[in-house]
């Protein structure tokens, strides 16, 4: 790999290793100090590397600069040691040398317990993902503002809070009690999964980020199913719907970088090994006998992955839909149940659903009326599709309507 | 919003006399109703379906089994649903499968204690 490949590579895979243990030694009230550092290590691996070329182990290199430079910010900081040194471990009882533990088994967790650090119900859900972003995946403040949207500012200011949060919480890196790790581990997996909605759903024009962010987001989560006390049946089925929807990555946007609408994908497109392993983890998740969201929304998952149209197909899409908002209302599933509704039983029993469902200020009512007035009423759909146009905020959304549009508009 | 219990009546020998593919038929409208109360944010509790054998106790710790056997309109089961008024959650109710096979809905309003 070349020094520009290997890199942001290893800044993927490295950084926040090299964070939690840090942060794990300092004290996750200094997660800034911990963060500064492992970016030096890389801004100075940049540098040499570039200079001499990579060394032979760059992983080993890293982890012995960032050892360095923590222990010359100690040894320059009095104040900061004496601070951190009362809560972390020493090398031995004569020397007071602060023990920065890089073996593979506290790296994995200090990594877990960063993240059940930063989905700790203190937080609010926009600050962990914030901090998800940041410094479990590594993205700075102007890809986080572009992934979602919105300026640097206001991602600079959410992630200070966040930090503050922790500090104030006092929230500790550790793993959760035995009797309370189902609920901390909730929280984890509705962050993991927003996280990876995030960059599968997000109107953030970058599609390499955002993919990026999803492919994180995974690797997260088969981390938790690698640890046998996270390995549990909704990790699983979690990790198994993000492989069914990432397995439509590549068909899901043209290459002029438009959004392709699921019956329109090409399947060859789709990535049948991401489709295999989440089979494997969809069965992973079958033991036991708790049913989560993520079991249903897995299954919904897998029956997409077979292009045909069948009634049982349909079928059981809308089952698990029902099953899905008799657990959990949502808009975007009470959307998706009343398209399956269409496919299962017939459009005119969707239109009168949908009707019902009181979401009119979402552009994706708009358009599945549309959709669903299409052959019964076409001038009643090109209302719709004009009413969800003036709703869209998405460049990819608004291009999908217009385009929608021209087409009804030309047959009418 | 106000919140409002239903509760299904039947006659036990229908459902007792579908076969199979029937069950699955009933057991399929039963879920898109539900589904439908739920996919508009009106689910409050999905309720449980009960079974018909149990019994009843009167005074003087009189115990009789089979609650109500003999007649044709037994509890089958209940759910809770939200709705503005007593006339839409009636109107909700008006959808239930139970009124194709002979049943009732029974539409109650919730007092909170």
């Amino acid at each position: 790999m070349e020094n520009q490949e290997l890199i942001p590579h290893l800044f993927r895979t490295e950084y926040r290793k090299i964070t939690a243990v840090l942060s794990k030694t300092f004290g996750l009230g200094h997660i800034e100090i911990a963060q500064d550092i492992a970016s030096d290590t890389f801004l100075l691996a940049s540098e040499m590397w570039g200079i001499k070329g990579a060394p032979d182990n760059p992983v080993a290199w890293l982890y012995t600069v960032a050892r360095n430079k923590t222990l010359d910010y100690l040894r320059r900081d009095k104040l900061f040691k004496e601070k951190v040194s009362g809560q972390v471990a020493k090398n031995s009882r004569e020397s007071d040398e602060i023990d920065i533990d890089l073996s593979a088994r506290n790296i994995t967790d200090s990594q877990l317990q960063m993240m059940f650090a930063i989905c700790h119900p203190s937080l609010p859900v926009e600050s962990q993902i914030g901090l998800a972003l940041n410094v479990l995946c590594g993205l700075g403040i102007n890809e986080i503002a572009s992934a979602f949207l919105t300026n640097k500012e206001t991602i600079n200011k959410r992630l200070y809070r966040a930090r503050e949060k922790l500090r104030t919480e006092q929230v500790k890196m550790e793993f959760p009690e035995e009797a309370e790790i189902g609920l901390r581990l909730d929280a984890v997996l509705k962050t993991l999964y927003l996280l990876f909605n995030e960059g599968f759903y997000a109107a953030g024009k970058d599609v390499t980020l955002r993919k990026d962010v999803c492919i994180e987001a995974m690797w997260l989560t088969k981390m938790l199913t690698e640890n046998p006390g996270t390995d549990r049946p909704p990790v699983n089925a979690l990790l198994a719907l993000m492989c069914f929807h990432a397995s439509r990555f590549e068909a899901r946007t043209n290459p002029e970088g438009e959004t392709v609408l699921y019956q329109d994908q090409d399947d060859s497109l789709w990535d049948k090994e991401l489709i295999c392993r989440g089979e494997y983890y969809l069965n992973r998740a079958s033991s036991g006998q708790q049913l989560s969201r993520y079991h249903l929304e897995a299954a919904i998952g897998y029956w997409h992955t077979i292009k045909a149209d069948t009634p049982e197909k349909w079928e059981r899409i809308l089952q698990y839909y029902n099953e899905l908002l008799i657990l959990e209302y949502s808009p975007i599933a009470a959307l998706n149940r009343t398209y399956a509704l269409a496919k299962a039983r017939s459009k005119a029993d969707a239109i009168r659903e949908a009707e019902k469902l009181n979401l009119a200020d979402n552009h994706l009512y708009h358009s599945l009326l549309g959709e669903l007035y299409l052959g019964i009423n076409d001038g009643r759909a090109l209302e719709y599709f004009n009413a969800a146009l003036g709703l869209a905020k998405s460049r990819a959304d608004r291009q999908l309507l217009t385009e929608k549009i021209r087409k009804v508009s030309e047959v009418g | 919003m106000k919140d409002f219990m239903f509760v299904f009546r039947n006659d036990p020998a229908v459902m007792a006399g579908m076969s199979p593919g029937e069950l699955q038929t009933s057991m399929q409208k039963w879920m898109d109703w539900i589904g439908g109360i739920a996919a508009h944010g009106k689910l409050v509790d999905r309720g449980n379906q009960l079974a018909n054998e149990g019994n009843v106790v009167r005074p003087a710790k009189v115990v009789t089994d089979g609650p109500y056997i003999e007649t044709k309109e037994s509890i089958g089961g209940f759910i809770m649903v939200r709705a503005e008024s007593l006339d839409e959650a009636t109107e909700m109710a008006k959808g239930c499968p139970i009124l194709f096979a002979g049943g009732n809905v029974e539409v109650r309003p919730i007092i909170r204690m």
